[in-house]
């Protein structure tokens, strides 16, 4: 984790064996949040499994609270399509 | 005037915000933008509950070895993280060690080695546990063995100028449905009704003459950090076409334009004869 200034607004998350698979949806659902200013992703090097996430936040909320948030509504996305999906893969075969 | 100004904008925007536009040169509005602060007076935070009422998914297709499915209500990103992890993270079991007794074919030992890899086996992962770093035997609870034992020979009824190779010879084409399961341990009893072979039979592994034979042992292993894991042929997603017509189309042009799609998206009515 790298912080940018004193307070921890601006925070650049460096996740290990991660790619555009987390990267990609994972902004998008910070990316929803009103509280965040910016918020982006980029690979360092293609032929490493590295990317740098940085949240950057309107206010004094520290970065890391909109990072969890993103990463518990991603898991309710994936939870409700895999339920979603599940119900009309059955009504569909019953 | 002033309405229909304020309507005509508003579609502007939610044009901008809902679709992706395929202008003659390009495609335009490719990037999301319902992210809170760009649009004002829409509420793009997110939201779980407005999400699950507007999501949906409808199954259009469900075959053997195809599954086509419509998901309404979800970002592009999600869609294609779902189709990153089909593709590269579902693991599944596949030839990872072969043990080379005899192989006198032209085939050289590694090209067998990798083509055998590539052959997609019928098992339910799910059975399986991954094998323990470094352990290089591996055990019945994470191992799967199958034995590939075939020899060519001549056929002595064939006749004296037949030139066609099914006649000439035995066992001369190695096919997938020539690999047998060979039960590790316990294995027998734990999958009692299990019939572990390759999901298809006509796979063509190498060919032979007379007096060549391959007498491999192989073990599969579950996985995901190779392209022979992968358990699907391809997963791909595609955004639903919205087609608006700006003018109406009659006679012949109709007629025309009908042709241009699949039966059945296109009907044409008939007005005033």
């Amino acid at each position: 984790i790298q912080a940018d200034g004193t307070d921890g607004n601006c925070v650049t998350f460096v996740l290990h064996d991660e790619d555009h698979t987390l990267g990609n949806s994972l902004r998008y659902m910070v990316m929803k949040n009103p509280e965040v200013e910016f918020c982006g992703y980029c690979i360092t090097h293609p032929s490493e499994s590295k990317i740098n996430f940085r949240i950057q936040t309107r206010g004094a909320l520290p970065a890391v609270e909109p990072f969890r948030k993103g990463l518990n509504d991603l898991m309710g996305v994936c939870q409700h399509v895999l339920d979603t999906f599940e119900v009309r893969l059955f009504l569909k075969s019953s | 005037p002033q309405a229909a100004l304020a309507m005509a904008a508003k579609r502007g925007t939610d044009e901008m915000r809902d679709r992706v536009v395929l202008g003659e040169f390009g495609v335009r509005n490719v990037h999301t933008t319902d992210f809170p602060g760009n649009y004002p007076g829409y509420e793009d935070a997110w939201d779980q509950r407005r999400f699950e009422e507007g999501f949906r998914v409808d199954v259009i297709r469900e075959e053997e070895g195809t599954l086509e499915f419509d998901m309404v209500g979800i970002d592009a990103a999600i869609a294609n993280a779902f189709r990153r992890i089909l593709l590269a993270e579902v693991p599944t079991m596949a030839v990872e060690k072969v043990f080379v007794y005899n192989n006198t074919s032209i085939v050289q030992d590694e090209i067998l080695a990798h083509r055998l890899g590539l052959i997609p086996i019928r098992a339910d992962p799910r059975l399986f546990e991954y094998r323990n770093q470094g352990d290089e035997e591996g055990t019945e609870i994470d191992t799967l063995q199958f034995q590939l034992k075939i020899k060519c020979s001549r056929n002595p009824q064939a006749a004296k100028e037949s030139s066609d190779p099914n006649e000439l010879y035995f066992n001369h084409k190695v096919y997938s449905k020539h690999m047998t399961w060979v039960p590790l341990g316990n294995q027998t009893d734990l999958f009692p009704d299990a019939d572990f072979r390759p999901v298809h039979d006509d796979i063509l592994i190498a060919l032979l003459r007379p007096g060549q034979e391959i007498d491999v042992l192989m073990h599969c292993v579950k996985g995901i950090d190779h392209a022979k894991f992968s358990p699907v042929a391809t997963a791909s997603y595609r955004l639903l076409p919205d087609i608006t017509l700006l003018q109406p189309v009659e006679d012949e042009a109709a007629e025309m334009l009908q042709k241009c799609f699949s039966p059945g998206v296109i009907e044409i009515q008939d007005i005033k004869g």
